[in-house]
């Protein structure tokens, strides 16, 4: 219960505040975006599987996020930043589709 | 109560520092896993999602704090992406790319440009080309007309004046006048302002006059020429020439070289009941 409360104060501050993105990671939000979901459907699913830990949680989010905005960063270095977000939203993507995937099983049976 | 019920099975499960990749191993094993450990597994499920919407924790607390801050980030990148112009969030390499792709674009219309150029010009030259055959069909058809009789005309010429002082001019000599005529180019001519000579005008002598495409003429004959005067003029006056031929039938023949000759008379126009264009010509 809290934890939807805290997503629905966050899009409530972010839309009341209206932030602006500083230029220079206008390019890691959506990665980094994408990658917390991963995170949060991990922690879903494990929690639903019965084995959720905050201290994982709270260290996988911001693994997740740091590491998928450092290979972006990379990739930006390198010249291929473009081809290399492509390949983390992609594999962020389907990360989220087999948690999503377990968590349906343990909710529908199905 | 349920705090220790919920923190038992995280020590059971102490390794899972890499959640995901665990989830992923189990996913991977699915095909055979899922019935087996779904049927005691659904019930613990569904009770523990029903627990966590009841009975708040500390963790939840955690979760809830970054579930805000996912919150926050996603909400602040859906207004970027909403409101963003289109060129501000791109790459060094995209907009590059970009610039590449509008130069190829404008290459293309440029030659599109110069394609349709062409056609167009080329339209425009169908037009004129049309617009030429047109006037000189306009000029044709004004030249036919005039020789054929059909329309009023005026321009420099003669002319003549035939009268009849002590005997009756001929035939021959009112023809050989015209000849004369023809000979010199005369381009329209007209008798006594009634008859338009043209090239199938007949002529035949009858009492007091004569019958010029049935009309009777009598003297003094007039007779108006349009061509270049001094030529038409010199062509009557001649040694031996029609004005010799009608002193000699006792008339007498006076030329006047005039500015300005209007021809009045026009022929009907004629349609050829025999004779037809010759389509292999």
């Amino acid at each position: 219960m809290i934890a939807v409360l805290g997503l629905v104060v966050g899009i409530v501050l972010g839309l009341v505040f209206q932030p602006d993105v500083p230029l220079g990671l206008e390019f890691y939000l959506p990665i980094a975006v994408v990658a917390a979901l991963d995170a949060v459907f991990g922690a879903l699913r494990a929690y639903l599987d019965g084995i959720f830990d905050d201290k994982v949680f709270v260290v996988s989010f911001v693994s997740n996020v740091l590491i998928a905005a450092g290979i972006v960063y990379l990739g930006d270095r390198l010249g291929v930043g473009g081809q290399l977000s492509t390949g983390v939203i992609v594999v962020l993507g389907i990360r989220i589709f087999t948690n999503v995937a377990a968590i349906r099983r343990h909710l529908f049976h199905a | 109560m349920p705090e220790p019920d919920e923190q038992q099975p995280e020590p059971s499960a102490p390794e899972p520092s890499e959640q995901s990749e665990q989830s992923e191993q189990s996913e991977q094993s699915e095909p055979s896993a899922p019935p087996v450990p779904s049927a005691p597994a659904e019930s613990t499920a569904a009770d523990r999602l029903r627990r966590a919407l009841f009975q708040p924790s500390r963790k939840q607390v955690v979760a809830g704090v970054l579930l805000a801050l996912l919150g926050f980030g996603a909400v602040t990148q859906v207004r970027m992406t909403g409101h963003d112009d289109t060129y501000a969030g791109l790459r060094e390499q995209d907009l590059i790319d970009l610039l590449d792709g509008l130069a190829g674009a404008r290459q293309r219309t440029e030659g599109e440009i110069s394609r349709l150029e062409d056609v167009a010009s080329g339209l425009r030259d169908d037009t004129t080309k049309r617009q030429t055959a047109l006037d000189q069909a306009d000029a044709e058809v004004d030249d036919l007309n005039i020789l054929a009789g059909l329309v009023p005309v005026t321009g420099p010429g003669i002319r003549i004046t035939i009268t009849e002082d002590t005997g009756r001019v001929r035939l021959p000599s009112l023809l050989d006048t015209i000849e004369e005529l023809r000979t010199v180019r005369a381009e329209a001519i007209a008798i006594n302002g009634k008859v338009r000579v043209i090239a199938q005008t007949s002529f035949a002598e009858t009492d007091g006059g004569f019958l010029v495409d049935g009309v009777r003429l009598e003297a003094p004959y007039v007779i108006d020429v349009i061509g270049e005067p001094s030529v038409l003029s010199s062509a009557l006056t001649f040694a031996l020439g029609p004005k010799k031929q009608v002193e000699d039938d006792g008339g007498h023949l006076e030329v006047r070289e005039l500015r300005t000759v209007d021809i009045e008379a026009v022929t009907r126009r004629a349609e050829p009941r025999y004779a037809v264009p010759d389509q292999g010509q």
